[in-house]
């Protein structure tokens, strides 16, 4: 059986930078997953890696046994550095899948630093991510003979609205909302794509901490609700530790620990990380 | 090959005058783009007015009162202009700088149309520059010897000032860097001002050039040597100024030779001119496609 | 559906009735050549090519300058399609070259093709272009619009283009007349019903899930990426929709016009339209349209007698000569641009319940300043 999402040997590098060390890691149906680490540890890039925004120097990533990237379309980085596998994938093809096949795929995802779309309103945020799944051309959408395919995705978003309680907000202007609605509002944005996979990018920066404790059942309830997994980027250890299954630990780019919540908690390397007692030494 | 070479000098010739007048334009299109992001579409017609000036003071001073005057009303112009339309505009998103560049292009064209009556104006000759040499047997203006030159001292003289004061110092932080450098405590809005000062009087001195090669001005006489000079600075990597001066010299050199098909690459035919024209945007197109950062520009790469 | 938006939708469309049939009336009542119906011919003829150029500039975001490429390649495409074989044949038009066409079509097939075969190159052209960085857009796409220009005025193209020479003697607007038979079609009507459906098209594009993904990609290229939107056929698709639309304005340019020379399709042509844009309001199709007949009614008709020598009943021959006009149009445009950026309608719509609010508003001020 293969794992819903794998990492093998992620390497993404940036000039001389390299944001993202030999990453390996793997996502099984159902979990939560969480990926920490202090500021700047790339965490946000492996997220990128995974969504095609960049695409990784090295390695490859399988979303359910299938390669989705691997090695980089030009070549040129894998001279100078490549990561410790770069001769393992030099050779590959390449594949180089924009974002909107990602998420075609079923990997749907937020942003770290809300994107929601400016000019529309909550209503229209939503019914715009429906247009992914809609059995329509751009003739039958043109000239409403489509108009039954246009009217379902009226009457989901509706229902995906109510459901996400964010039904009285319809038709305020997305970025009129306050802050965690916003959040909110990216996630049934994206859950509006019908996605296997979540990739939440710090769903609760920004939040109180009564908000964070909803958040957490929240998300609970969403991957029961349209039986999903979740891969999120966190920084409240309260949130990640409760509700993750299994937890990674980025610092400087390079996996440091992988485990539960339990383990990590425990784990030295992790305790250094977050304190830099390792670098003062 | 120095048979053909001696057939077809007056192409190679003009080719690299006309590249040395691109240059210079092509100097302020890239130094603004560099700090602001932006394209100054007027900047080409600020050429076009330079040389209007020039035809309206010489008919009544002479030539060493008229020139000056023509850079210091040229200077005059690209200031206030960038006072007027864009500096409102700076924290406005960037199409509206980009049209309100339009409208002023648009602006310009109207009031020189106006000024003008439509018709074409005799460029004076200018003693020295005017006058006609024989090069191997090719007839040429002197005007074309000077060009690369001149051109050459400019950029010298620029680049200098770039890497040497304080001044340019500032410049080179803003264009890196807009938000960080104002933080920093540089004046932004006088570095700005400086740039299209630079690019208006270097644009001036293009317009002496150019027009006495030409003999002619029309309200829409710059628009096609600024989008040229534009293409030029593209080519070279938007930005960098030895980019722009590379570029206009080959866009000036190509364009002649394409000019001079019928002789040169022995097709008949007597549509190499309008061609020529075609020419220089099929080639942005294809920069951009392949390499859109140019010879020398540098990757800019978008935080998600 | 509820029953006020109905009642709403209904009132619409009385309204548009109403405009088609009093141009209908104008049209049979007034003389050919009379101010009035010379206006409201162009001004219906800028409203589709100001709509197409807001489509893509304030509903994809995409920064595009050339719509009067675009509106070249349709009209040349028209006028060499509609004239009849004969004169193609006979010295009249092709003086120097010998027409390489020799067949010709109606005026339906004429304007469906010019749409298309500016639409053809839309999607060449898109296929490189598209991928810039907006400003980058804006010079290629200025770019590729001379470089038509250049290519239609090339003598080698001779024997279909007529070289730089004009093309006339095609099926112009006094010519049309209503299918299968002889009677002339009311010359300003045909523009609106040409113009009009073609709009309502646009509109309904845009009220469709692709032009939600357009908008998407204006506010925000990444998310919209992240939700699917395949960024490169969405674009594609909004640039080539605008150009077929610039394509049949071009076309009723053409007919508009009686002969068509690609010399008059330059940059500065685009600049106008833009400015068109702007003055409506970016993102607003009734402001294109409102922007669009108030430019031309203005240029073509009340700012005249700038050019004339008298205005509003003042005598300056000195002053208001040649240009006078285009040089107050271009302060009042850059007063626009700086001060009232949104222009006439911002990104809204012409609606009924807005009108009556600001007629409120008004009725309001001006009860309280009689008051006060």
């Amino acid at each position: 059986m293969n794992s819903m999402l794998e990492l093998r040997n992620v390497t993404m590098q940036f000039g001389g930078v390299v944001a993202v060390n030999d990453f390996s890691m793997h996502i099984e149906e159902g979990e939560i997953v969480a990926l920490i680490g202090p500021n700047g540890a790339g965490k946000t890039t492996a997220f990128n890696c995974i969504t095609g925004v960049y695409e990784p120097t090295n390695g490859e990533i399988l979303y359910r046994g299938r390669t989705i990237a691997v090695n980089h379309p030009r070549g040129r980085m894998k001279r100078i550095y490549g990561g410790l596998h770069g001769d393992m994938y030099a050779s590959r093809r390449v594949l180089n899948p924009t974002p909107d096949e990602i998420t075609r795929l079923g990997i749907a995802r937020t942003f770290q630093n809300i994107r929601l779309f400016r000019s529309m309103t909550v209503y229209e945020n939503v019914l715009t991510a429906m247009h992914l799944r809609a059995r329509q051309n751009a003739l039958s959408a043109v000239f409403r003979i489509s108009w039954k395919e246009e009217q379902r995705m009226r009457e989901d978003t509706e229902r995906l609205l109510k459901e996400q309680d964010l039904y009285q907000y319809r038709d305020e202007k997305a970025t009129s909302l306050p802050y965690g609605k916003q959040r909110r509002l990216e996630i049934a944005r994206a859950l509006a794509t019908e996605p296997e996979l979540l990739l939440l990018d710090e769903p609760a920066a920004g939040m109180n901490p009564q908000e964070t404790k909803e958040l957490s059942a929240f998300i609970r309830e969403i991957k029961e609700r349209y039986s999903l997994s979740v891969f999120m980027i966190e920084h409240h250890m309260d949130l990640v530790m409760d509700i993750s299954d299994r937890i990674y630990v980025l610092d400087f780019g390079s996996p440091i620990a992988e485990g539960s919540p339990a383990e990590i908690q425990r784990n030295q390397r992790v305790i250094d990380a977050y304190l830099g007692v390792s670098e003062d030494v | 090959m120095a048979g053909f070479f001696h057939d077809n000098l007056s192409y190679f010739l003009s080719g690299i005058s006309v590249g040395g007048q691109y240059a210079l334009i092509a100097i302020g299109y890239t130094m603004v783009y560099g700090i602001l992001r932006l394209i100054n579409f007027a900047h080409g017609d600020v050429f076009m007015i330079a040389g209007l000036v020039m035809v309206y003071l010489s008919a009544s001073l002479p030539f060493t009162l008229s020139i000056p005057l023509v850079i210091i009303a040229t200077v005059l112009l690209g200031f206030v202009i960038e006072r007027v339309a864009y500096r409102p505009l700076r924290s406005a998103p960037r199409m509206s700088v980009m049209i309100s560049a339009i409208g002023v292009s648009y602006l310009l064209q109207n009031a020189a149309l106006y000024f003008t009556g439509g018709l074409a104006k005799v460029y004076p000759s200018i003693p020295g520059l005017s006058d006609t040499v024989v090069i191997w047997d090719a007839t040429t203006k002197i005007v074309t010897l000077v060009t690369p030159f001149l051109t050459i001292a400019l950029v010298a003289v620029l680049t200098l000032l770039i890497k040497h004061t304080k001044i340019g110092m500032a410049m080179r932080a803003v264009s890196r860097d807009f938000e960080t450098s104002q933080l920093m405590g540089i004046r932004i809005n006088s570095v700005i001002s400086i740039t299209f000062v630079i690019g208006s009087l270097l644009a001036a001195v293009a317009s002496l050039l150019y027009f006495t090669n030409y003999a002619s001005v029309t309200p829409v006489s710059g628009s096609m040597p600024g989008l040229k000079a534009f293409v030029a600075a593209v080519f070279g990597g938007i930005g960098s100024i030895p980019g722009a001066v590379i570029g206009g010299f080959i866009i000036g050199i190509c364009e002649n030779i394409i000019r001079g098909g019928a002789s040169i690459f022995g097709i008949p035919g007597t549509g190499w001119t309008t061609f020529s024209d075609a020419f220089t945007f099929a080639f942005l197109i294809v920069i951009l496609v392949v390499k859109p950062t140019g010879l020398f520009g540098e990757k800019a790469v978008d935080k998600v | 559906m509820d029953s006020a938006y109905r009642k709403r939708l209904i009132a619409i469309w009385i309204g548009i009735a109403a405009v088609y049939l009093a141009v209908l009336l104008l049209d049979m009542t007034l003389r050919p050549t009379s101010m009035l119906l010379t206006v409201l011919k162009k001004g219906a003829i800028y409203s589709l090519v100001a709509v197409s150029m807001n489509l893509l500039n304030g509903f994809t975001g995409l920064f595009s300058l050339g719509q009067a490429g675009f509106m070249l390649i349709g009209a040349y495409t028209y006028a060499i399609l509609t004239m009849p074989g004969d004169v193609k044949t006979s010295e009249s038009v092709y003086k120097y070259y010998e027409c390489f066409i020799t067949f010709d079509t109606g005026v339906f097939i004429g304007l469906v093709a010019a749409g298309l075969m500016a639409a053809l190159f839309a999607f060449l052209i898109g296929w490189p272009v598209l991928r810039l960085k907006s400003d980058y857009l804006a010079i290629a796409t200025l770019g590729f619009a001379e470089i038509i220009r250049a290519i239609f005025q090339w003598d080698v193209l001779g024997p279909v283009t007529n070289g730089a020479n004009l093309l006339r003697s095609y099926i112009d607007l006094t010519r049309v007349t209503l299918p299968f038979t002889d009677i002339p079609f009311p010359p300003t009507l045909f523009v609106f019903m040409v113009s009009g459906i073609c709009i309502l098209i646009i509109v309904l594009l845009i009220n469709s899930s692709y032009g939600r993904a357009f908008k998407a990609i204006r506010d925000d290229e990444t998310a919209a990426e992240a939700m699917g939107i395949n960024l490169f056929r969405s674009k594609e698709l909004s640039f080539v929709i605008s150009s077929f639309f610039a394509g049949i304005s071009g076309a009723l340019l053409a007919m508009f016009q009686y002969t068509v020379q690609a010399q008059q399709f330059k940059s500065m042509m685009t600049y106008e339209i833009l400015l068109i844009v702007v003055i409506g309001g970016i993102g607003s199709i009734s402001g294109s349209c409102i922007a669009s007949f108030l430019y031309i009614t203005l240029s073509e008709w009340w700012l005249r007698g700038l050019d004339m020598g008298t205005f509003l009943g003042i005598s300056a021959p000195s002053l208001f000569r040649s240009g006078f006009r285009k040089l107050v149009f271009s302060v009042i445009i850059m007063v626009i641009v700086l001060f009232f950026s949104r222009g006439i309608m911002g990104d809204k719509e012409l609606s009924i319940p807005r009108m009556r609010a600001a007629f409120a508003r008004a009725a309001k001020r001006m009860r309280k300043e009689a008051a006060g």
